[in-house]
């Protein structure tokens, strides 16, 4: 075939076949990855979500830093075992505001999707401390080094405008008032009424039992908020799924 | 080998794609026909798989596929499935009447493994696999008969249901004992004396005047939840000082850290996380390994 013999005009420069080529991946990538920027089925909206208030953002950075994701998933699968285990199964939205997202590839221990509320903060304390004190047959390691680290929340204004460059809602008062928002979530006895007008439904709590605000607590904030965003009393899923 | 091979095709006049390096020549040997009708085959399935399932975005979402595929509706099918098969007793589990289910036999066949799989899934990671609690830190043992918030069919389902000091459910049970130490309620001195008149009830090595002295301080600060017997109260939660059972320890020094910086014991709410057959269910079970009353 005529057509196919010019092949060799392509194969025999270098250029032209890299500016084909790079043309032919655009177009598959094109088609793979714009339709899920407009579709509207592909995060469906739901109630309740909320972007992470600054204590819960900065005990996500902790569960990344100390690698958390390595054996723990957040990503409760729909199949009937995982429902009847975990709870409901995940749903994008969940996961919209995490930069990266937490969904992990492997679980040496459960997944934590929707840890939250399932126990008590002193719990955690005690767990995250010595994981065996409380579950025996657990291989965990210890965190207990994480309540000896305190926390200004000094940068954590800086960390919500990055996660709002990528879209997450934070509004400009979110972002100036996130040092205070930081310390009022880890005291009970702090005025908590600017956090709670600008997150809506949050958990004050002083989280680790101690004075000030420590790594413990950041991370048990962002642990007790995990998968209570939504609430499945309301929810009807998208049968298109 | 190779070289024996290429000797061997070029023999047999094999076409050449008219690439030449060097005097090499390119030899156009037909793909192996195998080969050739399997990729032939992924075509054909490919195509049969797009019309099949979820593939082509389009502008308002994707075609749906005829199969009408759904990860969801599967699932939920399955559930319901499960739950068809349990529909019956479940329904009579809730219906029952609470504190004669352990003794409804038919129910309890049902209820006790149900609730034990609910137990090891949800309740064990604080009151252990074994439900004995853990010793020393507050998380009750689950098979003696000291209950603090009481035993019995009706207030194991309560507080299961509504969950002990958390602050998600407005129905959750509560009381709070005072931080005698810490917020300047006794004196470092009266806390010793107290703690030797605990000491003292609870039948241990005691400091004889100094109990003596912690027995009025007892009865002005803590007989109104211990009773005045330190007895306890269910209806507080406060528990028993009498016994040898202890929740965070009964040594002098541990009794002392709990009067000056007080306990405050949280269990979640389970209302939402549990349906209601399974609260009922992890409640004859709780009560059924042997300290129910």
């Amino acid at each position: 075939m005529a057509f196919l013999d010019k092949h060799k005009a392509i194969e025999t420069h270098a250029t032209l076949l890299m500016v084909l080529s790079l043309l032919v991946v655009t177009i598959g990538g094109i088609v793979q990855i714009v339709p899920l920027f407009y579709l509207e089925n592909t995060i469906e909206k739901v109630e309740g979500m909320r972007p992470y208030t600054p204590l819960e953002l900065a005990g996500q950075e902790i569960y990344m830093r100390e690698g958390c994701y390595v054996c723990h998933s957040q990503m409760i699968r729909p199949m009937r075992d995982e429902v009847e285990r975990y709870g409901h199964y995940s749903l994008a939205a969940e996961s919209q505001y995490d930069h990266p997202f937490q969904w992990g590839s492997k679980r040496t221990g459960p997944d934590l999707a929707r840890v939250g509320g399932k126990y008590s903060d002193a719990w955690h304390v005690d767990h995250l401390t010595d994981p065996q004190s409380v579950v025996p047959e657990s291989v965990m390691p210890k965190y207990g080094f994480l309540s000896n680290v305190k926390l200004d929340g000094k940068y954590i204004g800086d960390r919500m405008s990055t996660s709002a460059m990528v879209g997450v809602p934070y509004t400009e008062e979110q972002i100036t008032n996130a040092v205070a928002d930081f310390e009022a979530q880890a005291d009970p006895n702090a005025d908590t009424a600017g956090l709670l007008e600008r997150y809506g439904k949050a958990t004050v709590s002083n989280f680790d039992g101690q004075a000030g605000v420590t790594e413990m607590d950041a991370l048990i904030a962002y642990l007790q908020v995990l998968g209570t965003m939504v609430d499945f009393s309301t929810f009807t899923p998208d049968a298109s799924r | 080998m190779c070289a024996k091979q290429v000797t061997k095709k070029t023999a047999r006049q094999v076409e050449t794609t008219g690439h030449s390096w060097d005097g090499i020549e390119e030899l156009n040997n037909p793909l192996p026909r195998w080969w050739v009708w399997v990729f032939y085959a992924t075509i054909v399935w490919a195509i049969g798989y797009a019309v099949a399932y979820p593939a082509w975005p389009l502008i308002h979402g994707a075609t749906p596929g005829l199969l009408h595929a759904s990860t969801r509706a599967d699932v939920q099918a399955e559930i319901d499935r499960f739950d068809a098969a349990n529909a019956d007793i479940k329904a009579k589990l809730v219906a029952a009447d609470l504190q004669s289910l352990p003794a409804n036999k038919e129910l309890m066949a049902y209820a006790e493994p149900a609730g034990a799989s609910v137990f090891r899934n949800n309740c064990a990671q604080c009151h252990g696999s074994g439900a004995a609690g853990v010793q020393g830190k507050g998380y009750p043992n689950l098979l003696d008969n000291d209950w603090l918030w009481g035993g019995d069919m009706e207030a194991i389902h309560t507080t299961i249901t509504h969950g002990i000091r958390n602050t998600t459910d407005p129905d959750a049970r509560y009381s709070e004992m005072p931080k005698f130490g810490v917020d300047g309620l006794l004196e470092p001195a009266q806390i010793d004396a107290l703690v030797e008149h605990v000491l003292a009830i609870s039948g241990q090595e005691h400091d004889a005047t100094l109990a003596a002295e912690g027995a009025t301080l007892f009865a002005d600060n803590c007989a109104a939840c211990h009773g005045e017997q330190g007895k306890g109260d269910r209806a507080q939660g406060a528990p028993n000082l009498t016994d040898a059972i202890w929740l965070y320890g009964g040594d002098r020094d541990t009794i002392k850290h709990t009067v000056t910086y007080a306990r405050f014991g949280v269990m979640p709410s389970w209302t939402g996380r549990l349906s209601e057959d399974e609260i009922r269910a992890v409640a004859a079970y709780v009560h059924s390994r042997g300290g129910g009353e």
